[in-house]
């Protein structure tokens, strides 16, 4: 059985997925971060690789992608930090990128290691769904790694199912159609989660886009998993001298704790 | 890596917008419901008789269509061989970027669009834009990248006089690229109301296929001009510039299954192939993903895109339309290219021997022809996409 699926059967409510930039702030403070993350109660934790062009993200993350490529991180750095993660990090680890840079590493060599690692899963929001059925799909289950695909309140509901049957893990259920970091009306996005919730969908749905502080994690907990925060922790990060005290103010304030 | 549509058919992309392997529409899930209804509308819209009518009578009576085919006398003596120019540059607007924006704005009015969002690098797509925008009554919004803001001053002004927010993009290499990136990032965040109205022939399928549509009008008048003037459709070489490539799409379009007819495809080289800076695509990218398709791209080893050189604003750009990574790879296109200097030269060179000031992209395709081997038999058009006003400022620096 995956991390991910132990996870969901051990948590069934408020499962936390927290989204940091490789490289970020620091080239060196990826595992740093994670070890941290881990510590002060996330759940998952989603490793971003930074690229140049990311399309789906907003200037928060944009610009962390930037910060953390000029400190010199590419996916070779990447995987050389994470090679050793397992002896510390025992959450679920899923990553989080676009497809350019995973084709110039070799989109093989790149399961590859990531499975390599002890990575669990993977997030690519510009892989199509048929690209993902016609060539890439097989590549990432025969590697023993979970994809999960993104759903919005604009998903139709018959390739909503579709891509419920193909993620595993979980299904990241994107609160409204917006890069990330953009504030939501949350009244319009529990009538969304609870249409997702009467699915009787195949995976766990956690909602990413939008979640910032307790108010608004224990706001979607009422309908889902859990949640995914990325800008705002990003966004601490930035501000604060010390990653370990930052991270714990952060996921304390989120978590209630 | 396997090919989605091997069969070589230039003017039809596959079912999924593939062109060979290149093209797609690799975009993120919150784009998706746009970008089908598109993809399921759009041929069937500009297929529509109705929908033909409207936008042949803008082109006509709005945009000045159609553009002359003229001969260049002194050129063809001095080249030794027959060239011909189609002059875009006499388009409304100045150049051929507004045949794609009167198509696509009647596209979005019957998609019940009331926004639009464009991209822009040298400023003519913007233009072009806002300039349908003022014409339809719809509320604009052109995304440039701030270094291009500050080298193209009159084609800001113009945008503004017609009514159109200019927003600058501040990330990367604050050109065309992230200007591209703003625009999508715009789009994912205000998706029902706004189309996307982007300029070239790249981004997510069905944008590479649909532009070169619209800009197909060019090849179609060049081949009833030649069929007048020379009693033969046919030329033996179409030349064109080519950034992202929508006026090289458009000058090729109905000659692309014409085996006979040499369509070269004219690169800015910025310092030089080699130098660093360049914006070279076809000899300095390799294949991969940028803005929604797979294409050849600029890029380093680790895949993050590079920031490209050109002088002129309009080619610096680091891929190119999935199209023409076809005709590339498949060689039914010749990529050539010229550097800044060689397209000055040019540029001053055309404007004292024809009497025309073509843009700084357009002066790209002219540097070429010495090099091409022309016989005196062959019959040369070059699409001579804008014209020159917008680059007086740069041109003022070399008098």
């Amino acid at each position: 059985m995956s991390r991910l699926e132990n996870l969901f059967k051990a948590q069934s409510k408020r499962v936390l997925n927290v989204y940091c930039t490789a490289g970020y702030p620091n080239l060196n403070s990826t595992l740093q971060i994670m070890e941290s993350l881990q510590e002060n109660g996330a759940n998952i934790i989603e490793l971003g690789m930074p690229y140049s062009d990311p399309l789906a993200d907003g200037e928060v993350i944009q610009s962390s992608s930037l910060h953390a490529l000029s400190n010199g991180m590419t996916l070779q750095v990447l995987f050389e930090q994470l090679s050793e993660m397992r002896k510390t990090i025992h959450i679920p680890v899923v990553l989080m990128g676009y497809m350019n840079p995973i084709l110039q590493y070799g989109f093989e060599a790149f399961c590859a290691r990531a499975k390599e690692v002890g990575v669990d899963g993977l997030i690519l929001p510009d892989l199509p769904l048929y690209e993902f059925e016609n060539i890439y799909g097989k590549t990432i289950k025969d590697n023993g790694l979970d994809f999960i695909f993104l759903v919005t309140p604009e998903t139709p509901e018959q390739r909503l199912r579709k891509l419920d049957s193909l993620s595993s893990g979980f299904l990241y259920a994107v609160s409204s159609s917006a890069t990330t970091g953009k504030d939501k009306d949350f009244s319009q996005v529990a009538l969304y989660l609870k249409r997702l919730q009467q699915m009787n969908l195949k995976n766990p749905i956690l909602v990413g886009f939008g979640i910032k502080d307790k108010q608004s994690f224990d706001a979607v907990n009422e309908f889902t998993h859990g949640a995914i925060i990325g800008s705002a922790y990003i966004n601490a990060l930035s501000k604060g001298d010390n990653v370990g005290v930052t991270t714990k103010q952060f996921l304390n304030g989120v978590l209630g704790n | 890596m396997q090919a989605f549509n091997t069969q070589l058919n230039y003017q039809n992309p596959s079912i999924e917008g593939y062109y060979g392997e290149f093209g797609g529409a690799y975009i993120p899930e919150m784009l998706f419901k746009n970008v089908e209804t598109l993809k399921a509308e759009y041929l069937k819209i500009m297929q529509d008789p109705t929908f033909i009518a409207e936008v042949d009578a803008l082109l006509k009576d709005y945009v000045g269509r159609p553009t002359p085919l003229f001969y260049a006398e002194r050129l063809s003596k001095e080249i030794g061989a027959n060239i011909y120019l189609k002059r875009e540059d006499l388009c409304h607007t100045g150049a051929h970027k507004i045949n794609n924006t009167i198509g696509q704005i009647v596209l979005a009015k019957r998609l019940g669009k009331t926004k639009i969002i464009a991209e822009t690098g040298a400023g003519q797509h913007g233009v072009a834009t806002a300039t349908v925008c003022a014409l339809k009554g719809m509320e604009c919004v052109v995304y440039m990248g701030e270094k291009d803001i500050e080298r193209q001053a009159p084609n800001v002004a113009r945008m503004k006089m017609l009514g159109a927010t200019v927003v600058p993009a501040t990330s990367g290499s604050k050109t065309l690229k992230d200007a591209t990136n703003e625009a999508i990032r715009a789009w994912i965040n205000e998706p029902n109301e706004t189309h996307y109205i982007i300029g070239s022939v790249v981004g997510p399928h069905p944008y590479p296929d649909m532009v070169a549509r619209f800009q197909s009008v060019i090849s179609k008048e060049m081949r009833l001009q030649l069929k007048e003037k020379l009693g033969n459709e046919l030329p033996t070489h179409v030349v064109a510039c080519v950034g992202g490539g929508s006026n090289a799409a458009g000058a090729f379009y109905h000659f692309l299954n014409e085996p006979t007819v040499a369509l070269v495809a004219v690169e800015a080289a910025g310092h030089g192939v080699h130098s660093g800076l360049s914006a070279a695509t076809t000899q300095l990218g390799t294949h991969g993903i940028l803005h929604g398709s797979k294409s050849i791209v600029m890029q380093t080893s680790d895949g993050q895109v590079v920031e490209p050189h050109s002088i002129s604003a309009g080619l610096d750009y680091p891929g190119i339309g999935p199209l023409h990574a076809f005709l590339y790879e498949s060689k039914r296109g010749t990529f050539l290219s010229a550097t800044d200097e060689e397209a000055l030269a040019s540029a001053f060179h055309i404007s004292q021997i024809e009497g025309i000031i073509p843009a700084l992209e357009t002066a790209h395709a002219f540097s070429v022809l010495p090099k091409l081997g022309l016989k005196p038999t062959d019959v040369v058009v070059v699409c001579l996409s804008g014209r020159g006003d917008k680059d007086l400022a740069t041109y003022m620096e070399h008098l």
